[in-house]
């Protein structure tokens, strides 16, 4: 009977004494496992600290909340574009002194990685898993249409030359499936400028979202409901289904080429047909000798917030974290690469992405670009989104949408600016004070 | 004051502290503290710093907050008459005792139970400009009508199209007018039926007697439910905010007034702009109220008085 009734037992306290370490991370499935299976090692590997893992969902939400209300976890996983407006706003904790006690320096990671750790001129978090963006492309579909299934395109001239030749069409005329559209997965929208030689601030005092190269990204946008007309390429767009489904438009061969993050991999293992043939390949960008191998950079750090209870055991994860042997369990177990500059043969060997090594040549590259680090890029981002969308569906010009962006978010980043300059002698002391 | 008479102030005072404890703490402080914050530059997680009037002169050259605010009023314009007309209509009809009037109330009630969320999920399907239910029932017809008048009518792209979008907001709203029918039956039940049996022996018909009888008896509930669909529909949130994904939609078309002081707030890191936000969105929830209070002071007809 008693053996019948097991969860009525009380379970021992797991941390036994230790230091808990509470520990906040976004990610859910596969990937939050992922992290619990590193979680268990360090919970072995020692006795002093305890680490108490916890998958929570909208977590930039909930970390601000809870720090501006006091009572913040010892750590949390945040993605890098986030990073500025936390630093800024004194959400975390700078973790310079404890990474140079513990022998962490800048050689130790793929350079972009070590400068998406960083925000005026202070280092705020250590990577945990990485990710940049590449070209996928089906290969079954290209060799239907006549083209060489093994060679993508290297330019956006390249591209929309295959994209022509792989538009088919219903009887009524309808777009059935299509070589490329901008719009699938829809995540890169506020960036296509950086493939046209575009920059979206100019490192210093000033956003610059008229830079000619954001305009030639609009232009080529634009160039998609001229080509097609509004109303058929939305109601093409509204028959996509979820990506993370087998109604991706990439898998049920609606589309045969995207523009997707290194994670694209589980989708395709996951949804995907079985014999789906795909390669990837660094996106086209305009001119294939200045702009060679562009690509979008995100992160996943580990950061301490600000009023955390515990941050030296934090640090002490986050230090185990970013050694080789567990670094590399994660991103295999995430099916994604190392931010770390060594990475071991064994885990090319058993990673199960076959194009793996692309995504770490992409990252390396120096045409590898982050979102740039505002602390007003969420806003940014979004009257960005918005440009596109109005030039998208015909309702203005690049250019005019593009200014209308420059004007509002110059604003904003003015505020942000004068935010930080009150602020900034206020934490730089209480930086200073670091553990 | 006679002793009695201070004996009962304070034993009111004490029985009802709980109820004015919970104001206080939970309604005038927030709202208070609110207001502080709306003149101030505030982020939640730095302490606040006064900047005066700052956020408000904001307000004013913001064309997205003005564009926030046409989109609210547009969506209140549309769906509060709507909404009004059909849970009215609804419930009239749901009044004649017809048979199985039970399990029809029980039907019409029931989408309202349907959680908000759910709600905007099922409607982003049924919006959608090439599956959706409602464009495939709208294809056929706009078939018929173009053969017959060589039009070239096509079914919008509900959520994508800009031209559209809020009207699949609005559509998809009055999904949620089951609970307005309950409370407008119930006033259906305090019509006197003396008056219908004296209007019928004067000859009145159905229409008479409803414009008449009918509407002045329950004006009360209307009345009600008029102000709470104000309220309701400039606070509108959840449903656009899911529909679209957490974005604004297409050329911020589905841009509430909620949304926006939202996304200032946990997404900018703005609170003290998202306060001022607020304070406009309380200051016209305030004026409409008013307003609708003093437009229908004599066309409310209240047994009592």
């Amino acid at each position: 009977m008693l053996l019948a009734l097991p969860g009525c037992r009380q379970s021992p306290d797991p941390s036994q004494g230790r230091v808990v370490v509470e520990y906040w991370e976004k990610w859910t499935g596969f990937e939050a496992d992922a992290m619990r299976a590193v979680v268990d090692d360090f919970n072995a590997s020692q006795n002093r600290i305890y680490v108490d893992y916890t998958s929570t969902s909208q977590i930039d939400r909930k970390l601000m909340l809870a720090t501006a209300g006091g009572v913040p976890p010892d750590l949390a996983g945040i993605y890098s574009s986030r990073l500025p407006v936390y630093a800024e706003n004194n959400a975390l904790m700078p973790l310079d002194k404890m990474a140079a006690d513990a022998g962490i320096t800048r050689d130790r990671y793929i350079d972009i990685f070590w400068q998406m750790s960083m925000h005026r001129g202070h280092l705020w978090c250590l990577p945990s898993t990485p990710s940049c963006t590449a070209l996928i492309w089906n290969k079954k579909m290209f060799r239907d249409a006549g083209l060489d299934p093994e060679k993508p395109p290297r330019t956006i001239a390249e591209l929309e030359q295959d994209n022509q030749k792989l538009i088919k069409r219903r009887p009524d005329g309808s777009l059935q499936s299509i070589g490329y559209i901008p719009e699938v997965p829809g995540y890169w929208d506020p960036l296509w400028g950086y493939f046209f030689g575009g920059s979206l601030w100019n490192g210093r005092d000033a956003i610059t979202a008229t830079d000619p190269g954001n305009v030639a990204a609009l232009q080529w946008i634009a160039s998609y409901p001229k080509r097609f007309g509004v109303h058929d390429l939305l109601t093409f767009c509204d028959g996509f289904g979820s990506l993370a489904s087998p109604q991706n438009p990439f898998f049920n061969g609606r589309v045969a080429m995207i523009m997707d993050g290194v994670w694209d991999y589980n989708f395709i293992k996951n949804y995907a047909p079985a014999n789906f043939e795909w390669g990837v390949a660094p996106f086209p960008s305009a001119d294939p000798v200045t702009l060679k191998d562009v690509t979008i950079v995100e992160m996943d750090g580990l950061v301490i917030p600000a009023g955390a209870k515990h941050p030296k055991e934090a640090f002490d994860f986050i230090q185990y974290v970013n050694t080789q042997k567990p670094m590399e369990k994660l991103c295999l177990l995430q099916r994604k690469f190392s931010p770390l500059r060594e990475c071991s043969a064994q885990f090319y060997r058993d990673h199960p992405n076959p194009c793996i090594a692309t995504f770490v040549k992409l990252a390396k590259s120096p045409n590898a670009r982050p979102v740039p680090p505002l602390a007003m890029w969420m806003q940014y981002q979004n009257d960005m989104m918005n440009a596109v969308n109005r030039v998208w569906t015909g309702k203005a010009q690049p250019e005019q949408a593009l200014e209308r962006v420059q004007e509002r978010d110059s604003q904003a980043f003015a505020r942000t600016q004068a935010r930080w300059h009150r602020l900034a002698p206020l934490l730089t002391a209480e930086w200073s004070k670091q553990p | 004051m006679t002793k009695a008479e201070q004996r009962n102030l304070r034993n009111g005072l004490f029985f009802i502290s709980p109820w004015l404890i919970g104001f206080l703490a939970l309604c005038v402080y927030p709202l208070a503290s609110s207001l502080w914050f709306s003149l101030c530059d505030y982020s939640a997680l730095s302490p606040a710093v006064f900047t005066g009037a700052a956020n408000y002169r904001s307000l004013l050259t913001d064309g997205v907050f003005w564009k926030a605010l046409y989109n609210t009023f547009y969506f209140a314009a549309f769906s509060i008459p709507l909404s009004l007309l059909i849970s009215l209509t609804l419930a009239i009809l749901l009044n004649f005792d017809i048979p199985g009037r039970g399990i029809l109330r029980t039907v019409f009630f029931l989408p309202s139970l349907v959680p908000m969320v759910c709600l905007a999920v099922l409607w982003q399907w049924m919006l959608n400009g090439e599956l959706g239910l409602v464009n495939n029932t709208l294809k056929p017809i706009f078939g018929v009508l173009n053969y017959l008048f060589g039009s070239h009518l096509q079914p919008p792209d509900w959520l994508l199209d800009a031209r559209y979008a809020k009207w699949g907001i609005i559509f998809a709203s009055l999904w949620g007018v089951g609970n307005a029918v309950v409370i407008y039956l119930a006033g259906l039940q305090d019509v006197p039926r003396f008056l219908y049996e004296s209007a019928d022996i004067d000859g009145a018909g159905f229409w008479r007697k409803t414009w008449h009888i009918t509407l002045p008896i329950i004006s009360p509930t209307i009345y009600f439910n008029v102000i709470m669909a104000v309220i309701g529909s400039f606070q509108v949130f959840a449903v656009p905010y899911v529909m679209t994904n957490g974005t604004d939609g297409p050329d911020r078309s589905l841009l509430f007034l909620a949304t926006y002081l939202f996304e200032n707030a946990f997404d900018y890191f703005n609170m003290g702009y998202a306060c001022a936000i607020g304070a406009a969105l309380f200051l016209v929830i305030v004026v409409l109220t008013y307003a609708a209070t003093k437009l229908s002071e004599s066309h409310i007809y209240y047994a009592g008085k």
